[in-house]
């Protein structure tokens, strides 16, 4: 039998996706009440009253809740989910606002009716009286401190945070050569096709709740969910249904919205279904990316970065629900494949009336990337030098893995890359993109007309993060295999890769195996699914899971056939004595006699029961043995992989119109092993998409009372397929990381993490002007330029 | 045949208005509903018919995401109303595969190329290019990314969804799938 692992198979999930029979959050619950809030139209306010009686009359209304109106820990705030010692001004939302809104969109009323235009018509007509106060918009805002977010947060400072290696002041004061740069890039956002969505119901005779969410962590909500409600976990379910994408947003969790749902559907005995709509995503999910870094770098003239020092904010946004795992990982991952020989960051992440502030794929790697990709460009520029051979002589070598930077990641645990070859990527990268033969392209192409720029970026990307994940697998009597891992699906094939871990570990075919992720109906233990983690986590979770049963199945056939388990080998979904094709015994038949029977329930299972045979001197089930061909296992890593990437491209601009075009975008990627390489080239092309997306196009334009003037698709620029390079060149190098049994890496994340990084460095080099800020539109680059020559400089 | 009351009837609130009915044939087979003048024919499809393959991504129009085809021709479902398709013919994702279950061309092609990853986008993609492929059966890879330039994918970077079509092109060609 062909190996499946490392094929670049068709995926399984497919075939329904395809006629239409997915089935996503508001695919179900045809029978539920909808949901519908009233959101406040103000970034920053008092609520000084709320009249609900216009809405009384609206047919159809089934109930109108105020904060109130919520009892017991519903009325509580919402949880700071990821606390740190840091963090010392952690604050979070209410489900409803309890007397004050701190960004536009948050949820002031919920309103329950028979379908959401009726339930619509009734927000509509509820009034809430404001009292208005100044809204903190941006960083400078935030940082200047004017006014406050919080009334008992000064400074609007949730959180300052150092972490340095060496002492790098004295290093850069020492170095023969020093350079400071202000670094800024804007805000964006995951921007799922689907929103946010979540569907309950109570069954008020077994008084046990059932949610189906459009989560990243269907355990995570169920912990959360159970808590407010005062529910034992075993009395709720929370099921992942297809999921419309998620990018990061739908980590978040609980959402004040998967609190009220599944809170209204008991109190009402109804189930109740609240589907977000695209304004609502823009204005009260979760956004990302925005910060400001100021950049010291002292170095030698060969390049080496003697020392490095960062000083960032952040903003988080009203609320910080997430903690400090952004501007954490972009303090961290900043360094990607450099070994600067001192370093320092410090941090702050500041409150602003904006929507919340979480992880979008790359989670806070793309501002760090872009940090210090571009001081390696602005110490090359300083020195003279090729901007590949100063990248190289900061790389940490391949001997030198395990790599120990002195540092703690956002896992908690310190920051040790365990494999790379970043050399071996450069060259390859360079190869690609025609690194070394590009002036005489340039000089052809201007002879045309045409100005082009050539541009790299590498990144590290700390992948697989624990704690842990975990996997079932059971061989039913029919054959067939039911695969379960607790973390969720959001389109990144899991169900297809999982099950050709599963199909070589046991040795059946891939059509046997049917594989569930995010029920905790089915397994009941896991973290989610974020951090490029899952291949890694419930990869080798499932795969340690297949073994467990393999080795059953071996131990129950070896007693029926009477041979050796050593002898044994499962292939086909048959188990054979080795060298004998003829011999052999259906995984099945073997599923049938490892559960001693009383009853037989079909003509296969008498071979299990009582006066079949057997040793009549031992119990039917041996001590320390369990009925069943099944494997559940963990998988707890001791820290992160690190998978890596280097992306070049070359970009032409519009002497006039200051459009940039891609003319080509190479990427050479390193995830360790690859399951599914075709699984992994997808993952690559959407996050370059969202990559250039970051890069020329998206931001979230927030004017100074705090009001978003693109929140929809016609005003936010997400790319069609016309802004995006047509074609992508991927190679990949593979080192396996030494911390898992199948040495996966991870790779949801890579595509888009140097996106704004390598697009400024393109632009620079064709423009010759200092890209200091992400995105850039034409119109700013057109402005660039017209400062240029003016005898301004762009910086 | 399917007859169905959505909304209620009621006495000038909100919401009460008057029922319009309306006759639907989709994917072949007639429905009769009764629906109020402001239903969206995305949610009569979804939610009043139960054909949910259909999916509504910003409810403005710019996603095509709620694509299905009205009397063969492409169209948002989330911009008409259900009284303006009265009479008329739709078909949607559910009606793309053959009598026989097989998946069409322009199905089957997404799978060869991984075409799709979440999924949600992927029934207006299809609905689309199955029209567009009937005018144009034989498109350059430029015509292709004009095809599906007015859809919005976040998953793919669109690389595969371009192949998609230039595949679903070449199937169509060699005979029914």
């Amino acid at each position: 039998m062909t190996a499946m692992f490392g094929e670049p198979i068709a995926r399984l999930e497919d075939d329904r996706l395809l006629r239409g029979h997915g089935a996503y959050l508001d695919d179900l619950g045809h029978d539920a009440l909808a949901a519908a809030f009233v959101r406040s139209p103000h970034a920053h306010a008092r609520i000084t009253g709320i009249d609900v009686s216009g809405a009384l009359d609206v047919a159809g209304l089934v109930a109108i809740y105020t904060y109130e109106d919520l009892e017991g820990r519903v009325a509580e705030a919402l949880p700071l989910l990821i606390p740190h010692p840091a963090l010392t001004h952690g604050r979070t939302g209410f489900p409803l606002a309890n007397g004050e809104v701190k960004y536009a969109g948050e949820p002031v009323v919920m309103v329950i009716a028979a379908d959401r235009y009726l339930a619509e018509d009734a927000a509509e007509r509820v009034l809430v009286d404001y009292d208005p106060r100044p809204a903190v918009v941006g960083l400078d805002a935030a940082a200047a401190a004017e006014n406050l977010v919080h009334a008992d947060v000064p400074g609007n400072v949730a959180a300052n945070l150092v972490q340095s290696n060496g002492d790098a002041a004295a290093a850069i004061a020492a170095a023969p050569h020093q350079l400071e740069l202000d670094l800024t890039i804007e805000r964006s956002a995951s921007t799922p096709l689907e929103g946010r969505g979540v569907l309950a119901r109570w069954d008020t005779e077994s008084r046990r709740l059932r949610i189906w969410t459009s989560t990243q962590t269907s355990t995570g909500v169920r912990a959360a969910v159970a808590a407010k409600l005062g529910l034992a976990l075993a009395d709720v379910d929370v099921i992942t249904p297809d999921v419309g994408g998620g990018f990061g947003v739908k980590i978040v969790h609980p959402w004040p919205e998967e609190v009220l749902v599944p809170w209204a559907a008991r109190r009402l005995g109804r189930p109740v279904k609240f589907t977000e709509d695209r304004i609502e995503h823009f204005m009260a999910s979760a956004h990302e990316r925005g910060q400001r870094h100021r950049v010291r770098v002292g170095f030698g003239d060969d390049g080496r970065v003697h020392g490095l020092d960062v000083r960032f904010w952040h903003d988080n946004g009203a609320y910080v629900p997430y903690g400090l795992i952004v501007p954490i990982i972009t303090s961290t991952q900043l360094l990607g494949p450099y070994k600067p020989e001192s370093y320092r960051v410090e941090f702050s992440s500041l409150y602003t009336n904006t929507v919340i502030v979480t992880p979008y794929r790359g989670a806070g790697r793309p501002q760090g990337a872009f940090v210090m990709e571009r001081t390696m460009d602005a110490v090359a520029a300083a020195l003279g030098l090729d901007r590949a051979v100063v990248r190289e002589r900061n790389f940490i070598r391949p001997e030198e893995m395990p790599y120990d930077h002195g540092l703690i990641f956002q896992d908690g645990r310190p920051l040790i890359y365990d494999s790379g070859d970043y050399p071996a990527m450069l060259a390859k990268i360079k190869e690609l993109v025609g690194w070394d033969g590009f002036e005489a392209e340039r000089a052809a192409a201007r002879e045309q007309g045409r100005r082009l720029g050539i541009g790299l970026a590498c990144y590290v990307e700390g992948t697989g993060v624990g704690p842990y994940e975990g996997a079932h697998v059971v061989v039913e009597t029919s054959g067939k295999v039911k695969v379960a891992t607790g973390l969720t699906s959001q389109g990144q094939g899991h169900q297809t890769v999982f099950a050709q871990i599963v199909a070589d570990e046991l040795g059946v075919p891939i059509g046997d195996i049917e594989v569930v992720t995010g029920d905790t109906r089915a397994f009941g233990y896991a973290v989610g699914t974020f951090a490029s983690r899952a291949a890694v986590m419930s990869g080798s979770a499932v795969a340690l899971a297949a073994r467990a049963a393999r080795a059953k199945a071996i131990k129950v056939a070896a007693a029926a056939l009477e041979a050796s388990p050593d002898d044994l080998e499962i292939t086909g979904g048959m188990v054979r004595i080795k060298g004998d094709p003829d011999s052999g015994i259906a995984l099945g038949t073997v599923a049938v006699l490892s559960n001693p029977l009383r009853y037989a329930f079909d003509e296969a299972a008498q071979a299990a029961t009582q006066f079949a045979g057997g040793d009549i001197g031992a119990p039917p089930v041996a001590e320390g043995d369990a009925p069943g061909i099944e494997g559940r296992e963990f998988y707890s890593p001791v820290r992160s992989t690190f998978a890596a990437g280097m992306h070049a491209v070359v970009v032409e601009t519009d002497d006039e119109t200051a459009e940039v075009k891609v003319v080509r975008y190479c990427v050479v990627h390193d995830c360790g092993t690859l399951i599914n390489p075709r699984i992994v080239q997808g993952q690559i092309h959407g996050g370059v998409a969202q990559g250039v997306a970051g890069a020329l196009y998206e931001r979230m334009a927030y004017d100074e009372f705090g009001q978003l003037q693109n929140a929809s698709f016609m005003d936010f620029l997400m790319p069609y397929v016309s802004e995006v390079p047509d074609g992508i060149t991927i190679d990949h190098t593979v080192t396996p990381s030494p911390l898992n049994p199948l040495g996966i890496k991870g790779a949801g994340e890579a595509g888009v993490i140097p996106g704004a990084a390598v697009f400024a460095a393109a632009i620079e080099d064709a423009e010759g002007i200092s890209i200091r800020a992400m995105p850039i539109s034409p119109s700013e680059l057109f402005e660039l330029r017209r400062a240029g020559q003016a005898g301004g400089t762009a910086e | 045949m399917a007859d169905r009351d959505v909304g209620q009837e009621g006495d000038g609130t909100p919401g009460s208005g008057q029922l319009f009915p309306v006759s639907l044939t989709v994917n072949g087979a007639v429905h009769t509903v009764r629906v109020p003048a402001r239903r969206l024919l995305s949610d009569c499809l979804r939610h009043d018919l139960r054909l949910t393959g259909t999916h509504v991504g910003c409810e403005h129009g710019v996603c095509g995401a709620c694509t299905v085809l009205l009397d063969g021709v492409a169209v948002r479902s989330c911009l008409l109303l259900t009284v303006t398709a009265d009479g008329g013919a739709i078909t949607t994702v559910e009606g793309l595969a053959g009598p026989d279950g097989a998946l069409s061309a322009v199905q089957q092609a997404f799978a060869d190329c991984h075409g799709l990853q979440c999924g949600f986008c992927t029934p207006g993609f299809l609905t689309m290019i199955t029209a567009a492929l009937e005018q144009n059966p034989d498109p350059t890879p430029e015509q292709a990314r004009e095809i599906i330039g007015g859809n919005l994918c976040r998953c793919t970077g669109y690389q595969n969804i371009v192949a998609a079509v230039l595949r679903a092109a070449e199937l169509m060609r060699a005979g029914p799938a």
